[in-house]
């Protein structure tokens, strides 16, 4: 070290850092920390991993310990995902059997050759997906909706008792949902809102607002007033200041919050088992249980996780650059 | 109490240049001030003779050790920050022993020399308080006891009057220059203000875009700025460039009847500095312009501005030109009136618009 | 343009009074400034003008007509901001044509094409029409807001500490021009500031305010030469003005803490115990001067130099023009001229003949 004080490092230092932290290997260390960090990353992502790979396996495949890394890949799982299925005869099987001595088979009579179960019909996973999107969708955009309208109302007016109604605001997170699905229930099938989209993105809507509220009327709060008052003095209405000037400001802010919306509402399971049965149930509850003959089809479990993720990665992934600011703001200052 | 030489040292950002090699010499006891507008290179300057920001070549010399690449704490420095950097949790008092306590003095010691420097700063009445609350001057008051305490071999200030109000300014300026008198202590200052760096500087180094562009007490750089730039910055209003074409020991100003006699002892270095090209800068400080009827040169005013005890006025000498003049306050103009004025000249200095550089009055070798 | 005028304005904020009664008025073609430290009320006052709060007492009246009841958009006010002026996400062309962009005024497009132009070629920022606001210096960035008040030809300007954020040198280059603009439009401006040498160089008038209460009105040389308080006194002119309590003895002032005495000027009736003010430029180093001192410090500035004088135990600021030849620890001569010498109460109020 005290060599090193006297000729510094053997190449020149062209970063911002102090110099005491200029040390021999100060550059190895810097990236040695941060392969660690990738690894922790991969580490973190090893559920999904298994995921993925279960989505392609067989069924033995998929249950065998130690879990395989190697493995033939199929379609079955996604097959299985999206079909009604019933035992096949063995009448069938041996049919299945002889066919595939001779010729090439389908990939269904393959599969029902392999499996023993026999196609009858398509299931319900689409237009379970289907209610997802619309249940999910709807409630996100009402609840970004009507938080942009009452935070930007928070934000620049003194609405008496403003501190009393964003906490009453904010106290509609702190129950636990098991905790309202019994009263909602009750309400619900009186109301004939039971097993309904419009029940649905109803309760979502007000649930997501409270999140909603508070994160957009902290965007609100950081654009500067003076935007809307220069507009203001100008000649514009305060309506007209708003779409002009502050909504296009508050875009990263919208952004940010239409994600975190759209995750509750799409990942929501406890309410969407509650309080639908056939017409409105969305996707998470129906994926958990999918049986087939001889117990949980973890394979097509696995395929219908991985098709039910994907929408919400596409859209958190087009947002990307806004959710890094909607993540740190108010938390780093400028 | 120390001398700092600074070896072409130079800091590059990636491929960014930040400062450029430079050599400087502040000698012992010396108040040395870095000026320059934002981004010139003058804070990252400071830095690195604190040892906050690294090197990218030279080296640092505190009375003759190398400490290009020591350990801040281990030069025996003081750093002034411009928004004070004291520690809101904890009292005045606190603040101003933590340096010591941290060396592991006595506690009689670091009692003795707090109370020793609070005196000096006026500010015993406050070492119980927490800073959170305190005015800026006082804030600032405790930052310089908390740099004074330690009795270190130089005082590193980057821009500590900067959030300050005006006023307030002014006399802390005066404070900050006393208590240097009274120590002699080896100070770098760094401003962006030029009547701080001329009230307060032994000498000035003036900085724009990581180059030096001259170093010399106030009255030389006020006087005899090397440059265009430094020529313009220093003084407010700076010193008055007009473009002028030289021709036979008179510089006229283009399209106008404006013309400057050039004093015949700076014809020879003029002409050999212009090497034929008509071209010149005729320089003149606000204070060397005289308004009167038989002046050489007229303008029309462009705007007056009452500044106290005088005035300022702005004349329009040609199209594009304008030129400040000081005068007395007790003669109004109005805008667009005519008036004439001349200019001193022993105060009149010429500059290359090539190569921006002044023309020296000394024969060049 | 018009005149406005304030009658009796009061404004109070939970815990603090923003604004006392203030009334005064600016005229038809003036440049006015509001100057004041931070806190006095000055935004307050700009602001109760455009119509962006509302006051509690009194009324605003434009060409004799209050406005009291209209929101901003309908009193035809500009406003430049302090900073946040310029819309990030527009070019500079869209930011100066945003005001006549307004529903309610329905300009033809190239009626605004014509004044946006004419506006940047009086700031010199037409060849920045085109660029992003957020790739302008600050200086820049300025001209555009002004330029965005320009272009509307409103009743008056109102603007709020525009060049505080500036350099130093940028500061007074803008001033300049500022000062040009509004004598060759005859725009009525209302401007405030906390820099004193702001409200020297540019106003037709000054409004001295402190924590919401007027305290002097008059143009630039009666606040100068003739402070109603000890306030004003200390509040304009660098370096400040020297205060030093004093007692009279029949025709002879003595400064105490000192030798220094002064003859009480003519036909002034004065109080046995005063403050006088001395402005540092009639403290003058001379070789026949009356007084000794020693000089402490000097500040060089190039154009003059403050001279720090001890004297007794009292502490003298003069003001000399040039270089001085003055050492540190020198003694010295100067004498005062003691025709320009303020005289105030010891509560701080002028003494008048």
């Amino acid at each position: 070290m005290a060599e090193f004080a006297k000729t510094g490092p053997s190449k020149p230092v062209v970063e911002a850092i102090r110099v005491d932290k200029v040390t021999p290997g100060y550059r190895l260390v810097n990236n040695v920390r941060a392969l660690i960090v990738i690894l922790l990353a991969v580490v973190g992502l090893i559920p999904v991993f298994v995921m993925i790979m279960t989505a392609f396996k067989t069924r033995p495949d998929a249950i065998s310990v130690p879990p395989k890394l190697i493995f033939t890949p199929s379609l079955e799982g996604l097959v299985f995902l999206l079909t009604e299925r019933s035992a096949a005869s063995p009448a069938r099987l041996e049919q299945l059997r002889q066919a595939a001595e001779g010729e090439q088979l389908s990939l269904f009579d393959r599969i029902a050759l392999n499996t023993g179960q026999e196609i009858t019909g398509p299931s319900d996973y689409v237009f379970r997906l289907r209610n997802s999107l619309i249940i999910a969708g709807l409630s996100t955009i009402a609840s970004v909706v009507l938080a942009v309208f009452s935070a930007y109302a928070f934000s620049r007016y003194n609405v008496k008792g403003k501190g009393d109604l964003l906490f009453f605001i904010l106290s509609t997170r702190m129950l636990p949902a098991v905790v309202v699905t019994v009263p909602l229930f009750l309400m619900y099938t009186q109301l004939k809102l039971h097993d309904t989209h419009l029940g649905m993105i109803i309760l979502y809507t007000v649930f997501n607002l409270s999140l909603a509220v508070w994160l957009m009327k902290g965007f609100f709060d950081e654009i500067p007033r003076e935007y809307e008052e220069a507009a203001l003095v100008d000649g514009y209405t305060r309506m007209q200041a708003f779409f002009k000037i502050v909504l296009p400001q508050a875009v990263t802010g919208i952004a940010a919050t239409t994600v975190f919306c759209l995750i509750f509402a799409w990942n929501e399971y406890a309410f969407a088992l509650m309080l639908t049965s056939e017409k409105a149930r969305t996707a998470p509850p129906s994926i958990a249980t999918m049986l087939g003959i001889g117990g949980i089809e973890w394979t097509a479990i696995a395929a219908g996780s991985l098709g039910f993720l994907i929408p919400v990665v596409i859209v958190t992934f087009a947002l990307r650059n806004y959710l890094l600011r909607g993540v740190t703001f108010g938390a780093v200052r400028k | 109490m120390a001398k700092i030489e600074l070896q072409k040292v130079e800091k590059k950002f990636g491929e960014l240049h930040a400062v450029k090699p430079m050599d400087l010499t502040i000698n012992d006891g010396e108040f040395v001030v870095l000026l320059g507008p934002s981004g010139c290179g003058k804070t990252t300057t400071l830095r690195m003779i604190s040892g906050l920001e690294t090197v990218t070549g030279g080296k640092i010399l505190l009375d003759g050790r190398d400490v290009t690449w020591l350990h801040p704490s281990e030069r025996d420095i003081a750093f002034v920050f411009q928004f004070y950097a004291l520690y809101p949790h904890i009292s005045a008092r606190d603040n101003i022993a933590f340096p010591l306590r941290a060396q592991g003095e006595s506690r009689h010691a670091v009692e003795q020399r707090v109370k020793e420097v609070s005196a000096l700063l006026r500010i015993e009445h406050l070492l119980d308080q927490r800073p959170g609350k305190l005015s800026g001057g006082d804030q600032q008051r405790i930052a310089l006891a908390r740099a004074l305490v330690r009795k270190p071999a130089a005082f590193l200030m980057d821009e500590p009057l900067g959030a300050l109000d005006a006023d307030l300014r002014e006399t802390m300026r005066a404070e900050i220059k006393r208590l240097h008198i009274d120590q002699h202590a080896t100070t770098v200052y760094v401003t962006h203000d030029q009547i701080e760096a001329m009230a307060m500087g032994d000498r000035i180094v003036v900085m724009s875009e990581a180059l030096v562009q001259q170093i010399g007490p106030p009255a030389e750089v006020y006087y005899d700025p090397a440059n265009l730039f430094v020529a313009k910055f220093i003084g407010s209003p700076g010193m008055n460039l007009v473009s002028a074409v030289y021709q036979d020991g008179v510089a006229r100003i283009p399209g106008t009847e404006n013309r400057c006699r050039v004093p015949a002892e700076w014809q020879p270095a003029v002409q050999s500095a212009l090497q034929g090209e008509p071209e010149i800068i005729l320089g003149f400080r606000p204070e060397a312009a005289h308004l009167e009827p038989s002046g050489e040169l007229s303008g029309e005013v462009y705007a007056t501005e009452l500044q106290g005890a005088y005035a300022v006025l702005h004349v329009n000498v040609n199209t594009s030109e304008i030129v400040h003049i000081r005068t007395d306050r007790l003669i109004d103009y109005a805008i667009g009136e005519t008036v004439r004025f001349s200019i001193d000249p022993k105060m009149v200095r010429f500059f290359n618009p090539k190569t921006e550089l002044a023309i020296s009055r000394q024969r060049s070798s | 343009m018009s005149n406005v005028e304030l009658q009796k304005v009061s404004k109070q904020f939970p815990g603090v009074k923003a604004l006392d009664a203030v009334s005064f008025d600016v005229k038809d073609g003036e440049f006015c400034v509001l100057l004041g430290p931070t806190g006095a009320g000055k935004t307050t006052t700009l602001r109760v003008i455009a119509g962006l709060e509302r006051q509690d007492e009194g009324s605003v009246l434009f060409d004799g007509a209050p406005v009291d009841g209209l929101p901003p958009a309908e009193r035809d006010v500009a406003f430049v901001f302090q900073q946040y002026s310029l819309y990030p996400t527009m070019s500079v062309y869209d930011n100066l044509a945003f005001p006549l962009r307004a529903p309610s005024r329905r300009i033809a497009e190239d009626q605004i094409r014509r004044r946006v132009e004419e506006a940047a070629e009086t700031l010199r920022i037409s060849h920045l029409l085109d660029r992003k606001t957020a790739h302008l210096s600050g200086g820049e960035m300025q001209r555009v807001s002004i330029g965005r008040a320009i272009v509307r030809e409103p009743r008056i300007f109102l603007m709020d500490e525009p060049l505080s954020n500036l350099d130093a040198k940028l500061r007074e280059a803008l001033r300049v021009e500022l000062q040009h603009l509004q004598k060759v439009h005859g725009s009525t401006t209302l401007f405030v500031t906390h820099d004193q040498i702001e409200a020297l160089t540019m106003a037709d008038r000054i409004v001295v305010l402190n924590t919401g209460k007027i305290v002097q009105i008059g143009t630039p040389e009666d606040i100068y030469d003739r402070p109603a308080t000890i306030f004003v006194a200390q509040l304009v002119g660098t370096p400040r003005i020297n205060l030093l309590k004093s007692r009279r003895e029949d025709s002879t002032l003595f400064i105490e803490k000192s030798q220094l005495h002064l003859p009480v000027p003519d036909g002034k009736q004065l109080p046995s115990e005063l403050l006088i003010g001395i402005r540092p430029e009639d403290i003058v180093p001379d070789l026949e001067g009356k007084f000794l001192g020693k000089v402490i410090l000097t500040e060089p500035l190039g154009v003059q130099t403050v001279i720090h004088i001890r004297s007794g135990d009292q502490t003298l600021l003069s003001l000399i023009p040039g270089m001085a030849d003055l050492r540190i620890g020198e003694e010295v001569r100067f004498k005062i001229i003691h025709e320009r010498l303020h005289c105030f109460s010891l509560q701080g109020v002028r003494i008048f003949t």
